[in-house]
């Protein structure tokens, strides 16, 4: 497992968070950054490998990388409007 | 010398942490509330006031005549904490020193931060609801949105709350077909938890209540009457009910003790400061991913109480907080349901009943003689 060089803007560390706290904080993060921003965020919510893409499809950001590590999930988003 | 224990805040959390610590330490520890106003708001009320079911007065009493005996009241917005000198800075001048400080400053609503907020109604304060309440009365018919224009915020069932009944009052009123109601949901169902949604979106299909997905408020553009989302699309109103943006408090941001947000960083089980260990933190104040609600303040404040009571006697703390949360959620027509949860069990809502608003009817009523003084754990 390894994540690309991507250098991240902002880390949410969500694990433990239930869903769906993960994509709301997501959803903060990007409401406060700036275009081309990279955040990542950490879930162990089974609900957010669905819903964290979906959001990311609607308002058009890109997932760059999804790393699946034990007992938790790695999503890279890039903020890209 | 008594301990001196200092509460900011006189919302629910506040006044039952500060009851339950004069309770139980007595003449060991001085007991002190600041609050800016003085007047404790009961603000489950304000959804009931908007749509014209409640009388506002019933949504406020003096604070001193919630607090135990012996706990002391300053009216006084506190500016600025802080924590290596142990004191709270008062807007009129003067200082108050501490050995213990609960932060129960809740959470404070940010409507500039919505370009265009404007004419938007909301039902989120005294004024608010009550301004919404004229609104609704004037309405002949039209699009209704309700939306979220920010997260945190304040009692996650509320935008469901409303807009079903908002449904019942059009009805009652005979202008529900000349009228839309939609939800702006900032998530990808009408609730944030699911198995609510689950229970919820039966009774959006039933009474033609419309439901816009991942739909974030981000402006409002008040001469054309549309509302644009994060995620780009945009929506046509005649009357838009937006939860406004939240954030902590003044006195927390203006001393450094908060997140980028203003809220708390605060320890999940023992609700102290993570980075002050004689700062504790309560309710809307915190940075905990759990329901801002006095629901919530309720079961954390005597936590914080009994927690300062072992640090001021040195013994050893008997009690953490587990997440627990309680919320009743009106479904409309003289019907609820009840969400129970806390940190390792989501919530499993049972069938929306006749008896759970009726349990929420008596909550309602019975709050102000059982829950500030404790004597409903």
């Amino acid at each position: 497992m390894t994540l690309t060089d991507t250098a991240v803007t902002k880390t949410i560390d969500a694990r433990g968070m239930a869903c769906p706290g993960p994509l709301l904080a997501l959803i903060g993060a990007i409401r406060q950054g700036q275009t081309g921003d990279t955040i990542a965020v950490l879930s162990s919510d089974a609900g957010s490998k669905t819903d964290i893409p979906a959001w990311c499809a609607k308002a058009k950001h890109e997932i760059i990388e999804l790393v699946e590590a034990s007992g938790y999930v790695q999503f890279l988003v890039r903020k890209t409007h | 010398m008594p301990a001196r224990v200092v509460v900011l805040g006189g919302g629910v959390g506040g006044t039952l942490a500060a009851n339950l610590l004069k309770k139980e330490l007595g003449g060991e520890a001085t007991v002190t509330v600041v609050d800016s106003t003085g007047m404790h708001i009961y603000q489950p009320g304000f959804l009931y006031v908007a749509l014209d079911q409640a009388n506002a007065l019933w949504l406020a009493r003096d604070e001193r005549t919630l607090l135990r005996k012996g706990v002391d009241l300053v009216v006084e917005q506190a500016t600025r904490i802080d924590p290596s000198r142990q004191t709270v800075e008062l807007a009129h001048g003067g200082t108050l020193a501490y050995d213990y400080l609960v932060l129960a400053t809740g959470a404070r609503l940010d409507r500039g931060a919505v370009p265009g907020y404007g004419d938007s109604h909301d039902f989120y304060s005294f004024e608010g609801a009550l301004r919404l309440r004229e609104e609704l009365r004037r309405f002949k018919g039209g699009r209704i949105l309700v939306g979220v224009a920010g997260i945190p915020y304040k009692c996650p069932p509320a935008p469901v709350e409303f807009v079903l009944m908002l449904d019942e009052y059009l009805r009652k009123r005979g202008i529900r077909e000349k009228s839309s109601v939609t939800l702006l949901s900032p998530l990808s169902r009408a609730f944030p938890i699911e198995s609510a949604s689950k229970l919820v979106q039966p009774i959006f299909d039933k009474q033609g209540i419309g439901l816009s997905t991942f739909f974030n408020v981000e402006s409002v553009d008040t001469a054309k009457h549309t509302v644009s989302s994060l995620e780009g699309e945009s929506a046509e109103y005649d009357i838009l009910v937006l939860v406004p943006p939240h954030r902590g408090a003044a006195a927390v941001e203006a001393s450094g003790l908060g997140d980028e947000g203003g809220w708390v960083p605060t320890d999940r089980e023992t609700l102290q400061h993570k980075s002050f260990d004689r700062i504790l933190a309560i309710g809307d104040a915190t940075d905990l991913p759990i329901s801002k609600s006095g629901s919530t303040a309720h079961f954390e404040a005597p936590v914080v109480a009994s927690r300062i009571a072992s640090l001021v006697r040195g013994t050893a703390p008997k009690v953490a907080y587990g997440g627990r949360v309680m919320c009743f959620l009106e479904t409309g027509h003289g019907r609820a349901t009840v969400l129970r949860f806390d940190y390792a069990h989501p919530p499993v809502p049972p069938t929306p009943s006749r008896m759970w608003h009726w349990a929420k009817w008596f909550f309602n009523r019975a709050y102000w003689v059982a829950i500030p003084q404790g004597r409903v754990g």
